[in-house]
């Protein structure tokens, strides 16, 4: 137990990251370090994509497998480790443009 | 024929024969009751004998068959002649070609004798086939192989016609004659001569012979038209098609809605999960790809694009070398601006081009009250200048008195309002000459003379200020204020209320509709009916706002209660058109005459009385060592406030009551006005007295300013930047001479540099902090520097103390030699003890 709290620590105190999140199989948020209702919502979107994208991936070659997602937008970037029965939802901003 | 005969004349001579079994079935079956080829014979016992053919002895029913020799018969004919019983037959036997005749017995009388005669040798044949078949049969029957090996394959026999070829024949082509075969040719002869030799053809005329030409006319052909009987088409079989329909029942529409919540764990099973082995592992496999992918972005951000960003400072041709402020046009009148100053410069908010100017004149005030008679023939002005004409202006607007500030209505621009020196407001109303201005793009000038508008409404004078209105403002067309002071919104969408300010202390809403008739006494109403009526129209002065003239009183006042009334010089706020009542800033700055800065809320309050009342101003700033003369907000940030008074200028931000957060250094000359650059967040620009004007770019220098350029000798009296188009920003500068020069703006000062905004914020919140720090760090240096003095007093009391216990112990000793002591027993202890 000691162990997964600290790396999830570790993650959670990289530069930028925002938010970390931990969903089992079925979407059902585990633990997470963003407010609940925003937990929910990404852990219920993201579970739908990965499923997506993994049935993709599948279908293209059966012997394939997905074993990352990263979904780049203008404000940050969501990475999802999925798994047999967890996946790691991670957010982070990546670096800012230098200002003036 | 015969046989016909031979049934009549045959005598039944065989009685008692067995009759025979008829196989004479093979043969065909006669009309007459025999066939032909047989003859019905009656034989007499002797014949019977004779030819060995007698009843049940040599012809039996079995065997009814007997060969018979012709020569036989011919002997017994030629013996008995007429009594043979064979003379019937006589001439069938003597054509009978074989030797050897059948005779059977017929002994069930079939042919109606007792024996017969075949006559023929195919009747014999089939008499004794049958037999031979019945035998066969038999055999059949005993042993069917043998007949199959026995059977005959049929005989071909010669076709016998019965005139079916007939239609064949019909139809078939055969040579009519026969065809001519080679030995016999035709021959085709010429004469020698004509072999080789030229030809010559002529035209002969088809009509001239008859015959020449064989017409084949067209002719109805009644085939063409027959018509089609029969046809030929082709069916399908389908199944039956049926076509039903059904309508379902057309409900009213309800509203129908889920309500539903995400699935959550509970805190043990979280707990549950978070403990189990699964978990460790996964997060043990993913951290290792997750931190890969985090590490990535922390390096670089791939997705950032080098090319635009650095590509975002270029400009034009001539890059950051030309950022001088060019003369573009400058406007002199001689005949209105001599010894007068601008006051105010405005744009037309809509006519491009289009700038108006307020002289006023430049004296002191002993100047004018001695000047006084002059300056009432001289009436005051202002100017319309359009850039097509810099010698003479469009339009004049006569004035009361000289006027410091002026207007253009923002949602109707041909509605200006100015203040004036004596305390009135006046109106103007300029649509009638607005396609003059307007048309002064074109070169059209027919009329030189310069048109005077005079002024169409003015305010009543004992209801005005007391002193010169120093500024007037419009408020936005989406606010009004009502007579209580109330802001409220304004559902006209247009700008109705002004307010102005003068050194009376007093602010004042102005309120252009027409008052309501709420209670007017009968007397004004008759007076105003009959004022109208000469008054109409003077100097073609519209009528727009006569409800207003001579009587216009303002809304309400305002007079913030200042400790030592100092007076009021020019508030100036900026508000934001779009905002709503509720976020309107009410709060704004005054500034009285002697530098000092007030920052006040204007609203009305009522006090216990029920009386309303001006509140109490909240905050006094001295920062400038002179006259304040702007009050400036910045267009891209709605609480930062430029002020410009004597050798300094500040920048405010509101909410910060600590004092400015910038303030400059003084400069060598008195600041005369100062103005936000329309474009960048960081631009402003300063008048000096001798004519300079600043640019100061916040982002790049602080100190001073970062470009100085002359514009005219006398002092600058009002700046103000327009933007024409995207490529064109203007900046009007007028000078104490009375002279309004235009200036470009370079592209150096109008576009704003990438992220400038942000930048400039961020600065500003800097110098909050800064002050924060030092107000902080003041605090903390009072608080120091009294416990330190109460130290130094402590200190000082201790040493004092000390320095008195000294000389009592001398006094002590210099007593102690005397016995004094017993005197003064009781000062001895005191005193030793104070020693101690």
């Amino acid at each position: 137990m000691a162990e997964v709290e600290e790396t999830l620590k570790r993650i959670q105190t990289h530069k930028g990251v925002i938010g970390t999140i931990v969903v089992n199989a079925e979407g059902i948020p585990i633990r997470t370090t963003l407010d609940n209702s925003a937990t929910v919502q990404y852990a219920g979107l993201l579970h739908q994509l990965t499923m997506k994208a993994r049935s993709t991936v599948r279908d293209i070659d059966p012997q394939n497998d997905l074993t990352f997602l990263r979904i780049r937008s203008k404000k940050h970037e969501i990475m999802a480790a999925p798994d047999k029965e967890y996946m790691l939802i991670v957010i982070q901003n990546p670096s800012e443009q230098p200002q003036d | 024929m015969s046989t016909k005969r031979a049934k009549t004349t045959a005598s039944v001579g065989s009685k008692g024969k067995d009759p025979k079994e008829s196989e004479s079935s093979a043969g065909s079956v006669a009309v007459h009751g025999h066939p032909d080829d047989i003859c019905p014979l009656t034989l007499t016992s002797a014949t019977q004998e004779l030819f060995g053919c007698r009843y049940d002895g040599d012809v039996t029913r079995d065997n009814p068959y007997k060969i018979l020799r012709k020569e036989d018969i011919l002997q017994d004919l030629r013996n008995r002649a007429a009594v043979s019983d064979f003379s019937p037959v006589k001439q069938l036997v003597l054509a009978y070609p074989e030797d050897e005749l059948l005779l059977v017995y017929d002994r069930d009388f079939i042919y109606g004798s007792s024996f017969y005669l075949v006559l023929t040798v195919e009747g014999k044949d089939r008499h004794l086939m049958p037999i031979v078949a019945e035998v066969g049969e038999e055999a059949l029957e005993r042993e069917p192989s043998d007949v199959f090996a026995a059977q005959k394959t049929p005989e071909p026999r010669p076709w016998i016609s019965l005139g079916s070829e007939q239609e064949i024949e019909e139809e078939s082509v055969t040579d009519s004659r026969p065809r001519v075969k080679t030995p016999k040719c035709y021959e085709i002869s010429r004469v020698r001569r004509a072999f080789g030799a030229p030809v010559f053809f002529s035209d002969r005329n088809a009509a001239e012979t008859k015959d020449g030409f064989i017409e084949c006319t067209p002719y109805q052909d009644k085939i063409f038209s027959l018509k089609q009987m029969e046809r030929h088409c082709g069916v399908q079989a389908i199944p039956n098609c049926n076509s039903s329909s059904t309508q379902t029942p057309w409900t009213y529409p309800k509203n129908m809605c889920t309500q539903y919540e995400p699935r959550e764990f509970s805190k043990e099973e979280k707990e549950n999960c978070l403990q189990s082995e699964e978990l460790k592992h996964f997060i043990s496999l993913a951290v290792s790809r997750l931190e890969v992918a985090i590490q990535q972005n922390e390096i670089a951000d791939v997705f950032f694009d080098d090319w635009k960003a650095l590509s975002e400072d270029d400009g034009g041709y001539a890059g950051k070398a030309d950022s001088h402020l060019k003369e573009y046009q400058s406007f002199t009148d001689l005949h209105f601006s001599q010894e007068k100053t601008i006051s105010n410069i405005s744009w037309h908010p809509t006519i491009s081009g289009v700038i108006a100017v307020a002289m006023t004149e430049r004296l002191s005030f002993e100047d004018r009250i001695n000047a006084s008679t002059k300056l009432l023939l001289n009436p005051s002005l202002i100017l319309f200048w359009s850039f097509s004409d810099p010698i003479n202006p469009q339009l004049l607007l006569e004035c009361p008195d000289d006027v410091f500030s002026f207007e253009f209505c923002p949602s109707d621009p041909n509605i200006i309002v100015g203040s004036c020196m004596n305390g009135q407001v006046v109106l103007w109303d300029i649509s009638a000459h607005v396609e003059r201005l307007q048309g002064t793009r074109s070169s059209d000038t027919r009329d030189n003379e310069t048109s005077v508008v005079r002024y169409c409404a003015v305010s009543s004078i004992e209801h005005g200020h007391k002193a010169p209105v120093t500024d007037i403002q419009w408020l936005p067309e989406t606010f009004e204020v009502s007579r209580m002071g109330v802001p409220m919104e304004n559902k006209s969408g247009m700008c109705v209320q002004i307010v102005t300010c003068a050194p009376d202390c007093c602010l004042m809403f102005w309120d252009i509709r027409a008052p309501r008739v709420a209670f007017q006494n009968m007397a004004d109403q008759r007076k105003q009916k009959v004022e109208e009526k000469p008054l109409e129209n003077p100097d073609g002065v519209p009528n727009t706002f006569k409800h207003l003239n001579l009587t216009w009183k303002p809304l309400f006042r305002v007079c913030p209660r200042l400790v030592n009334i100092p007076a009021i010089h020019s508030p100036n706020w900026g508000l934001n058109g779009s905002q709503t009542p509720n976020l309107f800033s009410d709060n704004l700055f005054f500034l009285p005459q002697d530098g000092e800065l007030v920052y006040t809320d204007w609203k009305l309050e009522k006090d216990d009385s029920g009386r309303l009342f001006s509140v109490k101003p909240s905050h006094r700033f001295t920062i400038h060592d002179g006259l304040v003369n702007t009050v400036r907000r910045s267009p891209f940030f709605k609480d930062i406030v430029l002020t410009v008074g004597g050798w300094t200028f500040a920048i405010w931000k509101e909410g910060v009551m600590n004092g400015p957060i910038i303030h400059s250094s003084c400069s060598q000359r008195k600041c005369t006005v100062g103005y936000w650059s329309q474009s960048r967040p960081a631009v402003f620009y300063i008048g000096k007295e001798d004519g300079n004007l600043e640019v100061w770019d916040l982002l790049e220098k602080t100190h001073e300013p970062s470009q100085t350029q002359n514009i005219t000798t006398a002092p600058i009296t009002c700046i103000k930047p327009w933007i024409i188009s995207s490529k064109q920003h203007l900046l009007a500068v007028s000078d104490h001479l009375g002279t309004l020069h235009i200036l470009e703006i370079p592209w150096t000062l109008r576009s704003p540099c990438s992220n400038e905004k942000l930048s400039v914020n961020k600065y500003f919140e800097k110098e909050v902090d800064r002050l924060v720090y030092f107000d902080k760090r003041r605090e903390m240096r009072t608080k120091e520097k009294k416990n330190m003095d109460a130290e130094e007093l402590r200190k000082k009391m201790v040493r004092q103390r000390s320095q008195i216990s000294k000389w009592i112990l001398i006094i002590i000793c210099l007593v102690g030699t005397y016995s004094v002591v017993k005197y003064i027993p009781g000062k001895l202890y005191f005193f030793l003890t104070y020693l101690d």
